[in-house]
């Protein structure tokens, strides 16, 4: 029988860091995901590394700037940002940003427009303002995920791809394997990482993450002249200038899924809704306009009631640790591997207070919460009108 | 009544204008066929063809490997309709039948309903010209979309003057906009010796036709009426240098496979005629489940009819392609072209980057842990995957959105694994299809309940505010926007 002391469902970024932080002490670790590595979300995302809202926040900047060295392989990470408004409401809101930035020790400024569009070759008329955020910063998802693997079987963590995990062996009260259409792999310990299949698996062995998947979508150009800094946000859009020179942006409009399978294809279709990435991104960057769009993404990602990460590793059954960020995982990934070590190997979180992102939170959850949040798939609450209807 | 997430795309798009019972994609035979049948039957249909394409389009060698031999007649796009709408096929009994004909108009995308998609007003098809795009409904849609150019590269393959068959049959028939004067042909099976024939028909001159294996490939009757007509075949060549001046192409080198003296062939013009491929993007979209069929020139629709969507014509297979040639082809440019040969223009990706794994040159020297690393390793944690592929080496990832790559990388994939091109997963095609502007590509109509993300307030709210009188002032002032 195959196992290690730690074993990791879902080779997304966050299961990657683990992976890598516990390996980086010698924990042997398996990381096994129902396909190829950070082939979800993980890789589809804006890239972007400033999560001023979490606890992890103050570790994602200590940690990012050293990724390319610690992991020897490169992130494509580029400090700094810059948000874009292109109307008073939206500079107002960014400006509160400075606010709660400086609160926790880090420095913004306010453009005007004229040092905006300086700093950002390709706005034009339409920017009246930005915030340029003098910490944060952009990286490659794609090779991200892919270092944090490299780097962690260098360190000798098995990754498993094609091998989805089935569901949760107990014995004596513990978790001590994941089932696959291979047999078991046994474990001492657990992470699920699995992203939007997490609630499934957890469910099997009586613990309750309440999450919600859903579809959320990007656009990329062709490449253009890099701007001074590529992580530039604005008017309703996430995203940034790849150092290829690409723009990969998104925001808006997302589509909630029912539940998913545990293997199989995902659906992820992009949509029309790219017609209004493009209206929005060509106002962003008017000098932009003339860039050709060459694809689409889209990406699932799951979200708490809250939209609150969920870190923890609850007392029963004592040995399985919970993770999801709650569609926010690429930036945090660092920190959040890390602090996945410290709840694995010491039980508590060594460098921040977490307390707050505990599964307790939701103990008094409804359990239709979806329904009453509005956070269900079109077809379930169609047959819900029907048969209101009727 | 039942609450909905504002910020959910339920709802937001918008009805569409236009909606027909069938929308017929593609004005080749299939395509009229079905368009035909369809008004036969008392449905209102439309029929949209992207030719005439602009010249900024098949500057990015859209749909056909047009290599910059498309002549400046194509600027003149009111023309070039005019052009192309009379040499459509039964045209007047199209319009007769009441189709409405778009011509010069593509389709980028097209969806219907599924799992994870639910959100569509109806079943809608993207369409655009180079200035605009919009949406049209259908009940039905075929997608007749035909094939484009298999593109292999050699040593100057990226210059202009190199080009496929199907772009220059359509230069020559369709468009009559074709800027060459005297060709060579690479291949010898049916689709080349017809293009050569054409190329005579059409008064130019043929310089030679190209084949790696030891004999012409086609009819035999085919290959001596062009020996008849004066055509040098070499069989048991390869080609391995465009010479090429500031123009593009002006002469082509080629060398016996087994080694031997280089032979030098002046012409202006390298026509590629070893493979066509369907033009499977829309119905990859449409999620159509495709496979591998070797035979028919790579991937093909499982089915011919999956649901409201049939595949008609060439995109739904073709007649007499050979995967196992194909791969004859593969492996004589690597053995006579080695490994500094770009396997990827665009990205200026070579054979060697694909095989050893190399990220981007942009990102410098590489870095001493990625020397272990390359595609044998790559290899133990699982089949090769050309999407993979792309985000680690760039490869596939450029502006012609891999028209004149795809094959060939899988091929190259196939022979770095060393297991066959049908073990190679297709590489996805994502809407946009065509490369058009953010400009042409944005609605013209509001994006209403517009949040960045999910526009779930408590996602935002500081960590040490959570639980604090603070966080009702975040909940209400909310600064991600």
């Amino acid at each position: 029988m195959t196992g290690a002391s730690v074993v990791i469902i879902g080779a997304g970024v966050t299961g990657l860091s683990t992976a890598w932080w516990l390996a980086r002490e010698g924990v042997d670790v398996i990381v096994l995901d129902k396909g190829v590595i950070g082939y979800e979300a993980s890789s589809r995302n804006g890239g972007g590394a400033t999560h001023y809202q979490s606890p992890l926040f103050h570790e994602e900047q200590r940690l990012w700037p050293m990724m390319d060295e610690m992991l020897g392989y490169p992130t494509e990470y580029r400090p700094r940002r810059i948000v874009v408004a292109t109307n008073e409401a939206h500079f107002a809101a960014y400006q509160r940003i400075t606010t709660v930035l400086g609160r926790l020790g880090y420095h913004a400024e306010i453009l005007d427009a004229k040092q905006t569009r300086e700093a950002v070759p390709l706005a034009g008329e339409t920017a009246i303002g930005a915030v340029h955020i003098h910490t944060g910063g952009q990286a490659n998802p794609q090779r991200t995920v892919q270092a944090y693997a490299w780097a962690a079987q260098d360190l000798g963590a098995r990754i498993l791809q094609h091998t989805p995990a089935l569901g949760i062996e107990m014995a004596g009260g513990r978790a001590v394997g994941v089932r696959t259409a291979e047999g078991i792999i046994a474990c001492d310990q657990l992470v699920v990482a699995a992203g939007p299949q997490s609630g499934t698996l957890l469910r099997g062995i009586g613990i309750e993450l309440p999450i919600a998947p859903a579809r959320a979508e990007m656009i990329v150009t062709e490449a253009l002249p890099l701007m001074p800094l590529g992580g530039v946000d604005g008017n309703g859009l996430y995203g940034r200038q790849t150092l290829r020179g690409n723009l990969a942006y998104g925001g808006g409009w997302h589509e909630w899924m029912d539940e998913l399978p545990l293997h199989g294809k995902m659906p992820r279709q992009s949509t029309p809704v790219l017609q209004h990435l493009s209206q929005r991104l060509a106002h962003l960057f008017p000098k932009a306009a003339h860039a050709r769009v060459i694809r689409s993404w889209a990406g699932i990602v799951e979200n708490t009631p809250d939209g609150r990460p969920v870190l923890d590793r609850p007392a029963n059954p004592g040995n399985v640790t919970v993770a999801t960020m709650s569609s926010v995982g690429f930036g945090l990934s660092p920190a959040a591997g890390r602090a996945l070590r410290d709840l694995v190997i010491d039980g508590k979180c060594s460098f921040a207070d977490i307390d707050k992102l505990s599964l307790a939170r939701f103990a008094g959850l409804d359990p239709d919460w979806r329904r009453i949040q509005g956070w269900v798939a079109p077809s379930s609450f169609n047959s819900i009108s029907q048969s209101q209807a009727a | 009544m039942t609450f909905i997430d504002p910020k959910s795309a339920a709802g937001k798009l918008a009805r569409p204008e236009q909606k027909f019972d069938l929308l017929v994609v593609g004005a080749g035979p299939a395509g009229i066929a079905a368009a035909l049948a369809g008004a036969a039957a008392g449905k209102t249909v439309a029929l949209v063809d992207e030719h005439p394409v602009t010249s900024g389009m098949a500057g990015l060698d859209v749909p056909y490997f047009f290599g910059g031999r498309a002549s400046a007649a194509l600027t003149n796009q009111a023309r070039m309709i005019e052009q192309v709408a009379a040499m459509l096929p039964r045209l007047d009994e199209v319009f007769d039948a009441g189709v409405e004909v778009m011509l010069g108009v593509s389709v980028w995308g097209a969806w219907v309903a599924a799992p994870g998609l639910e959100t569509l007003p109806c079943r809608v098809a993207g369409l655009a010209t180079d200035e605009k795009s919009w949406l049209v409904g259908f009940d039905e849609v075929v997608i007749a979309a035909g094939a484009r150019d298999l593109v292999v590269s050699f040593a100057g393959s990226d210059q202009p003057g190199v080009m496929g068959a199907q772009a220059l049959y359509a230069l020559l028939t369709r468009y009559e906009a074709f800027n060459g004067r005297r060709l060579v042909i690479l291949g010898s099976d049916t689709l080349a010796l017809e293009t050569a024939l054409l190329a005579l028909d059409k008064g130019l001159e043929v310089a030679g036709i190209v084949e790696v294996r030891a004999a012409a490939q086609g009819p035999a009757e085919l290959v001596s009426a062009l020996q008849e007509r004066g055509v040098a075949f070499f069989a048991g060549y390869a080609p391995v240098k465009a010479e090429t001046n500031v123009e593009g192409v002006v002469g082509l080198e080629i060398v016996p496979v087994a080694g031997g003296e280089v032979k030098k062939i002046t012409c202006d013009t390298i026509c590629l005629a070893i493979g066509l491929v369907p033009s499977v993007e829309l119905l990859d979209v449409l999620g159509v489940p495709l496979v591998m069929d070797a035979e028919k020139g790579g991937y093909v629709p499982e089915q011919k009819i999956t649901g409201c969507i049939t595949a008609a014509g060439d995109c739904a297979g073709i007649a007499g392609q050979d995967l196992a040639y194909r791969m004859d082809w593969m492996r004589v440019l690597l053995a006579t072209g080695g490994n500094g040969v770009l396997a990827c223009t665009c990205e200026e990706v070579t054979r060697a980057d694909v095989f050893a794994v190399n990220p981007p040159a942009y990102l410098g020297p590489k870095p001493a842990a990625m020397e272990n690393r390359d595609l044998r390793t790559l290899l133990k944690d699982g089949p090769v995957d050309h999407d993979q592929m792309k985000r680690l080496t760039r490869v596939s990832m450029g502006p012609c959105q891999a028209r004149r790559c795809r094959e060939q990388i899988a091929m190259l994939l196939a022979i770095g694994a060393g297991t066959g091109p049908e073990s190679i997963k297709l590489a996805g095609y994502r809407a946009p299809v065509r490369p058009l502007s953010l400009a042409a590509l944005a609605a013209t109509d509001d994006s209403p309940d517009w949040d960045v993300w999910f526009g779930i307030g408590a996602q935002w709210v500081p960590y040490a505010d959570i639980g604090t009188a603070r966080e009702t002032e975040h909940l209400t002032r909310d600064a991600h926007l």
